[in-house]
């Protein structure tokens, strides 16, 4: 007899790559200029070393490629991936499928760094990078070091204390950021923008300044993905199996968090990704993290590339923010697949 | 063959001492029933034995100096089996047994072809090779709880612990579970203590049986001489007929009403000494 672990094979990780390029290609070529789609594979491929193609485009439409659609297609795709996985890891170590990336308190955090940014923050025209992104980056991380730092202090290191202790530091950092928003009306709106999630100030640099939290965070939690297929049967059994359960916790968490922060930072409080792409991969190919943690990674990015496109394009010129998008779409999407699918998750 | 002896050992959950400088040795090789009323510490002595919860006291396993053992070596040597084992949902039994290996694994690496072969190993053993594909939780109590124990001989621990293996089986299924630990400690020299509430399995089942009390070893010896019908009204407060099978062995009845015999008064758990009337 022959015991097949779920292990990933290449046949789904293709089908979610096709699909990610496929959603990657739409989004480049469609907008209020639409592009041609040869010569934007001729121009993509004459990027590559070795290859001497010339596409086509004209100067204007090469700019519209490089400099305003393809930041954005890869930003929307990196911070799709990132909600996606850090909600696998999240679901995973506190064994609650209903667990995002947001419960330790990043959300809050998040928004009470960018609500005091554009509330206080100096004028930061002159520097390398705006304050907002930071701020929130900060304020993500904290809030979960705020929450954990509280859930060890309860004396019992379980997740249940944790999650508890995220609940009550988001209220915290919540009614703080209430606060500030009452004071300072003026900034409601923007600081209201900001909470539902958006693209539009994608360019290169915020690629740059999310990649390699997004690489290391990715990284960490997909080497783990067996090991949180053992934290699911509890920590006690977790131990006896010879695992330090609290301590793979911690690593997981803190790389979750290092993705979700990243992502926070440079897109606001996209909604509903770290939820709904997890549990549609879930719902499809079983419930081992080893296929979890990778395929929901690449449909993470699908499916939040095409969430943005929908953003910027269905009520064209104006945009709707994309936190929007995720939640109209993807819930009808999800009650489809959970009645078409006798898998329960 | 590897033994487990306890030497003063006393463990306080939540502050409340739950061991009390609890001395035992289960020699090598042996079978050993743990039972006592509920609340009397087998759960919490096995956990305490398989390194789950901090300990006043020695434990020490086979040879090894106490509290030397990491914790990937001690699942290497103590296989827990809980009374209420977590099911993921969803988890087929062959990936289930694979965690077994979990203490073999190098931490972030996978599972060799070695291991995959030990797995498959132990689910033919336990004739659960055809479910190795199945998910837990579709599984049946008996099916689920030979998956659990497959789990288990995965870790090719020497010490295997159960914690009341028959819960929620019914007779049939009960005896066939014990008869196969049985087989298994004898094709793989295991030393089995398990704990367990039915009294008539454990005197069949054991060649020594410790009666937990309030935290301490009350008795300790062969089933003919813990399984007296005195003994277990003083610690369960229960009336019941010891009675002799003609195949041999001991069965334990519970009876209605006078038993003739009066239960002791209850024991404070917090002092351990009798609570007076």
């Amino acid at each position: 007899m022959i015991v097949a672990p779920a292990r990933l094979r290449a046949g789904p990780l293709l089908v979610a790559c096709a699909g990610l390029a496929g959603a990657a290609l739409l989004a480049v070529l469609v907008g209020p200029v639409r592009l041609d789609p040869g010569a934007v594979l001729a121009e993509l491929a004459g990027r590559l070393p070795l290859v001497h193609t010339t596409s086509g485009l004209s100067q204007q439409e090469a700019a519209i490629l490089w400099e305003l659609r393809l930041p954005r297609v890869v930003l929307g795709g990196l911070v799709g991936a990132m909600l996606a996985v850090a909600g696998v890891a999240y679901q995973g170590v506190f064994r609650n499928p209903l667990a995002d990336p947001y419960l330790l308190g990043a959300a809050a955090g998040a928004g009470l760094g960018a609500t005091l940014a554009i509330a206080y923050g100096p004028e930061t025209s002159g520097w390398p990078v705006d304050l907002l992104p930071l701020a929130a980056f900060a304020g993500a991380v904290g809030g979960v070091a705020a929450a954990y730092a509280l859930g060890r202090s309860s004396g019992t290191r379980t997740a249940t204390a944790l999650i508890l202790s995220g609940v009550a530091v988001a209220a915290f950092l919540t009614a703080i950021q209430t606060y500030v928003q009452q004071r300072e009306s003026e900034t409601l709106r923007e600081v209201y923008g900001w909470i539902l999630g958006r693209l539009t100030t994608a360019g290169w640099r915020e690629v740059a300044l999310m990649a390699p939290y997004a690489v290391v965070g990715a990284v960490v939690i997909l080497l783990h993905r067996r090991l949180l297929d053992v934290l699911a049967v509890g920590d006690d059994e977790a131990s006896s199996l010879g695992l330090r359960a609290a301590r793979v916790r911690l690593v997981v968490v803190v790389a979750a968090t290092l993705a979700t922060a990243a992502a926070v930072a440079v897109s606001g409080l996209i909604g509903f990704v770290g939820i709904v792409v997890p549990h549609t991969v879930r719902l499809l190919v079983g419930t081992s993290h080893r296929l979890l943690a990778p395929l929901s990674l690449v449909a993470g990015a699908a499916f939040l590339i095409l969430a943005d496109l929908a953003a910027r394009t269905v009520t064209a010129p104006a945009e709707l923010p994309i936190g929007v998008v995720t939640a109209f779409v993807g819930a009808p999407f999800f009650a489809l697949v959970l009645r078409t699918t006798r898998r329960v998750p | 063959m590897t033994g487990i002896e306890l030497h003063g050992v006393s463990v306080a959950l939540d502050g409340r001492p739950v061991l009390r400088d609890l001395d035992l040795i289960v020699p090598g090789g042996s079978r050993v029933a743990l039972i006592g009323p509920n609340g009397s510490g087998k759960t919490t002595l096995l956990r305490t034995v398989a390194g789950l919860l901090p300990h006043r006291g020695q434990v020490r396993i086979g040879d090894a100096p106490p509290g030397s053992l990491s914790r990937r070596e001690l699942a290497r040597r103590i296989a827990l089996v809980p009374q209420t084992p977590a099911v993921p949902a969803g988890m087929t039994v062959g990936d289930y047994a694979l965690l077994g290996r979990t203490p073999y694994i190098p931490y972030l690496a996978t599972e060799t072809r070695r291991d995959l072969e030990i797995v498959a190993r132990v689910l033919d053993h336990l004739d659960l090779g055809a479910f190795a594909g199945r998910r837990l939780d579709s599984l049946s109590g008996g099916e689920r709880q030979r998956a659990v124990l497959a789990r288990a001989l995965a870790q090719q621990a020497p010490v295997l612990l159960l914690d009341e293996p028959t819960t929620g089986l019914d007779v049939g299924h009960q005896q066939q579970v014990l008869e196969l630990v049985d087989t298994l400690r004898r094709d793989l020299d295991l030393t089995v203590v398990s704990a367990m509430h039915d009294l008539t399995l454990a005197g069949q089942f054991a060649d020594q049986l410790v009666l937990l009390d309030g935290g301490r070893v009350a008795a300790a010896g062969p089933a003919r001489q813990v399984l007296t019908e005195r003994v277990i009204a003083r610690h369960y407060a229960a009336s019941v007929r010891v009675l002799e099978d003609p195949g041999g062995g001991i069965v334990v009845v519970p009876v209605r009403g006078s038993g003739g015999l009066k239960p002791s008064p209850p024991v404070d758990t917090a002092t351990g000494k009798q609570v007076s009337a």
